[in-house]
């Protein structure tokens, strides 16, 4: 199944990510990012709360296809997102991914069951699911996400090295794993929030001026 | 002629996420090189159809509302059926690799101020290479204009080439800038063989009358 | 090793002439508990929370637990801040605050603050019924002015806080700050902030932030799913700008509408030694 992890996990799979910076436009424009290692530490928060938060909902999306279970799921992420510009942005993302795994995998009564609008965590898990993967792989993908969107985002906006980046990406790569790990064998959904990420999500979508969408 | 989007339809259908309707709008995409007038010609391309049609535009400038302000400062649409996509530094990205988030503003536009008879998509400003997929629109028009240099045509690329139509903008400034009209004309027919362009004047009356013109073809052929 | 009790215990509920009174006060372990005042009915009771032995230190094990019936109106306080304090592993501190129909809790005690070495790891559960009110404030400080200027840096603070309205889950947040936490004071999480805050109003007027704020601080107010709940929230170098970004943002529902709301905000003195009225309905 490692084929289909890559499918999903490609930067290139249609489902939307590549207009979306998770925050970091927001933080260069803040002045907050501006250099290779402050995108580190901005990626290593951010991994380790709002990815953390996203892989738990993944994984425990991945191990139903149980609509009602979905739905609950669903809810939870409303309740982890307390900006309403950051959940709106993660139902249109999962409209999105919904729309490319409806296409991959469409015999799939999961995916055709979703109702639009479903949260991007909970698409994603139903997505990994469909293709045949297992909740850890579905943390994977979602900390894979959490981390890769922003730092490609950060490349392209401070012109970045991206050797430079790439090294980051490899260094946190342990951190990555540790992170799905945790949040596919978490008891309790995990709800990790980062503060700034909400400040500047709720911030960024009133901007007259933006190249990244969120 | 290679374009047949009816039977591309058919052949190959658009993977949506809302359920098909009955009939949904005929889409045409508008890409080109920055400030070739892209988002001049479909300001015109509304002033002269609104009347007749219903209309949508979806705008993919990389300042994300910068064009689709422009669309209603001018007035040429109800602020509700103009939608911008922001494309992450990316315009091509977003009309080509991954149409995903131009599909849902097409769809948001047709559920919100539908039915729609046209929905013209805007790339952002983008380079000679970039085009449409057809998954996105049914038709494309590649907007290039005189003052960018009368070797544009020659210089070929997938938007000069593979478009539906090409347009050449901004006659009026040919003899300003040395651009001879003609060997554009010569250079556009060969690259394109029976692909038509047109020569438009923004600047003159209904200067956007053999656009006009050509969508209405597109549109007789969709109904 | 450390203090181990059962909850501290507010009840609050209506009595037939529509006082809210308070049939059960009890403290326990760390947490003494004082009525401030027996309130003329329509208006609420006050509960101060006094810190009864220092800490809590790391091991302890304690808690408040606050009901408040139908119609009943509670507010609390505390007369200081709480400074988690280092001992034998982390210490653990549970709320649980419930709110019946019509009634509401103001809960706004002092900071809590994380002195070098700490650990606290503190849960707030609220179970609110439909058509409860409720204002929660929670101040979270990163080290004492002490634990920065000795180099020694701040203590451990990790809070959850969640949200029931109506038996649906409105808000789930964890905010895990201070050595140990990976990433938390760089940013992504809290930047070169030392003092997070937050107002949550339910059934409560919330004023947005007036001043222009920094790019990477000052206070958002976000609106959480769920019925007539919204939450400011805000980030400061020090728990007096916190403080400032949070008081007056809160008011009665007329002063929303006639935007005077700017009149009570000198109303609480930053760090609170005396306990400020409810300035709500103490007019």
């Amino acid at each position: 199944m490692t084929a289909a992890l890559l499918l999903l996990a490609d930067g290139r799979f249609p489902a939307g990510g590549h207009a979306h910076s998770g925050g970091a436009a927001a933080a260069v424009a803040a002045g907050t990012v501006t250099d290779v290692p402050s995108l580190e530490r901005f990626l290593l928060g951010r991994l380790h709360t709002v990815g953390l938060t996203a892989a738990g909902l993944a994984a425990a999306a991945a191990r139903t296809a149980d609509p009602a279970e979905l739905a609950e799921l669903d809810r939870a992420t409303e309740a982890r997102t307390p900006s309403a510009a950051l959940r709106a942005v993660s139902r249109r993302l999962g409209r999105q991914l919904l729309r490319a795994a409806r296409a991959g995998w469409p015999a799939d009564a999961g995916l055709a069951a979703l109702p639009a609008g479903t949260h991007h965590p909970v698409v994603l898990g139903t997505a990994a699911r469909a293709a045949g993967l297992t909740d850890r792989r579905a943390a994977e993908l979602a900390v894979h996400e959490a981390v890769s969107g922003p730092a490609t985002a950060a490349l392209r906006l401070l012109g970045l090295d991206p050797y430079q980046l790439v090294a980051v990406l490899a260094r946190l790569a342990p951190q990555l794993d540790l992170v799905a790990e945790r949040a596919a064998t978490a008891t309790r959904l995990p709800a990790a929030s980062a503060p700034l990420l909400d400040l500047y999500g709720e911030r960024y979508d009133s901007w007259k001026v933006k190249l990244f969408a969120s | 002629m290679h374009r047949d989007h009816i039977a591309d339809e058919s052949g190959a259908p658009v993977v949506s996420a809302a359920p098909p309707g009955p009939r949904r709008a005929l889409r045409i995409g508008l890409g080109g090189p920055v400030g070739s007038g892209k988002t001049a010609t479909v300001a015109a391309l509304c002033r002269a159809l609104r009347a007749e049609l219903s209309l949508g535009v979806v705008t993919n400038d990389i300042y994300t509302t910068e064009d689709a302000e422009f669309l209603l400062r001018h007035a040429v649409l109800a602020p509700e059926r103009i939608t911008a996509v922001a494309t992450g530094c990316c315009p091509h990205t977003a009309i080509r690799d991954d149409i995903s988030a131009n599909l849902e503003a097409v769809e948001e536009l047709e559920a919100k101020a539908g039915p729609l008879d046209l929905v013209l998509v805007e790339s952002g400003g983008d380079n000679l290479t970039a085009t449409f997929s057809r998954g996105l629109v049914d038709a494309q028009i590649f907007v290039i204009d005189v003052a960018g240099g009368d070797k544009i045509p020659r210089k070929g690329g997938p938007g000069v080439t593979s478009a539906d139509l090409l347009v050449i903008n901004k006659t009026d400034l040919a003899e300003l800038v040395g651009a001879d009209l003609a060997v554009m004309a010569r250079d556009a027919t060969a690259q394109r063989g029976e692909r038509p362009f047109v020569f438009t004047s923004l600047a003159a009356p209904d200067g956007v009358a053999p656009v006009t013109a050509w969508v209405r073809e597109r549109l007789a052929g969709w109904g | 090793m450390g203090v181990s009790a059962g909850p501290a215990r507010i009840e609050a509920e209506l009595d037939g002439r529509g006082r809210t009174v308070l049939p059960v006060l009890a403290g326990a372990g760390p947490v003494a508990l004082r009525q401030w005042r027996r309130p003329p009915p329509g208006e609420p009771a006050e509960v101060a929370m006094v810190g009864s032995m220092a800490g809590p230190l790391g091991g302890d094990r304690y808690g408040v637990r606050v009901t408040v019936g139908p119609g009943a109106r509670l507010r609390v306080t505390s007369v200081a801040a709480t400074v988690s304090l280092p001992g034998d592993g982390p210490a653990h501190c549970t709320l649980e605050l419930s709110v019946a129909p019509g009634g509401l809790l103001d809960w706004r005690p002092e900071p809590v603050v994380a002195a070098a070495g700490s650990h606290l790891l503190l849960e707030t559960r609220v179970e609110l019924a439909a058509g409860a009110a409720l204002l929660l404030r929670e101040e979270q400080v990163l080290g004492r002015r002490h634990d920065w200027t000795s180099g020694a840096g701040p203590g451990r603070l990790t809070a959850t806080l969640t949200v029931r309205q109506d038996g649906v889950e409105i808000l789930a947040q964890q905010t895990d700050l201070g050595p140990g936490a990976p990433g938390w004071d760089g940013p992504a999480v809290l930047g070169p902030h030392r003092a997070l805050g937050q107002l949550l109003a339910v059934h409560r007027p919330l004023h947005p932030p007036e001043e222009e704020a920094a790019p990477d601080g000052g206070a958002v107010l976000l609106t959480l799913p769920g019925s007539g709940a919204r939450l400011l929230t805000a980030l400061a170098p020090d728990a007096l700008l916190l403080r400032r970004l949070l008081t007056g943002r809160e008011g009665p529902a007329h002063r929303e509408a006639d935007g005077t709301g700017a009149t009570q905000r000198q109303a609480q003195p930053a760090c609170a030694g005396r306990l400020p009225r409810l300035s709500s309905e103490a007019r």
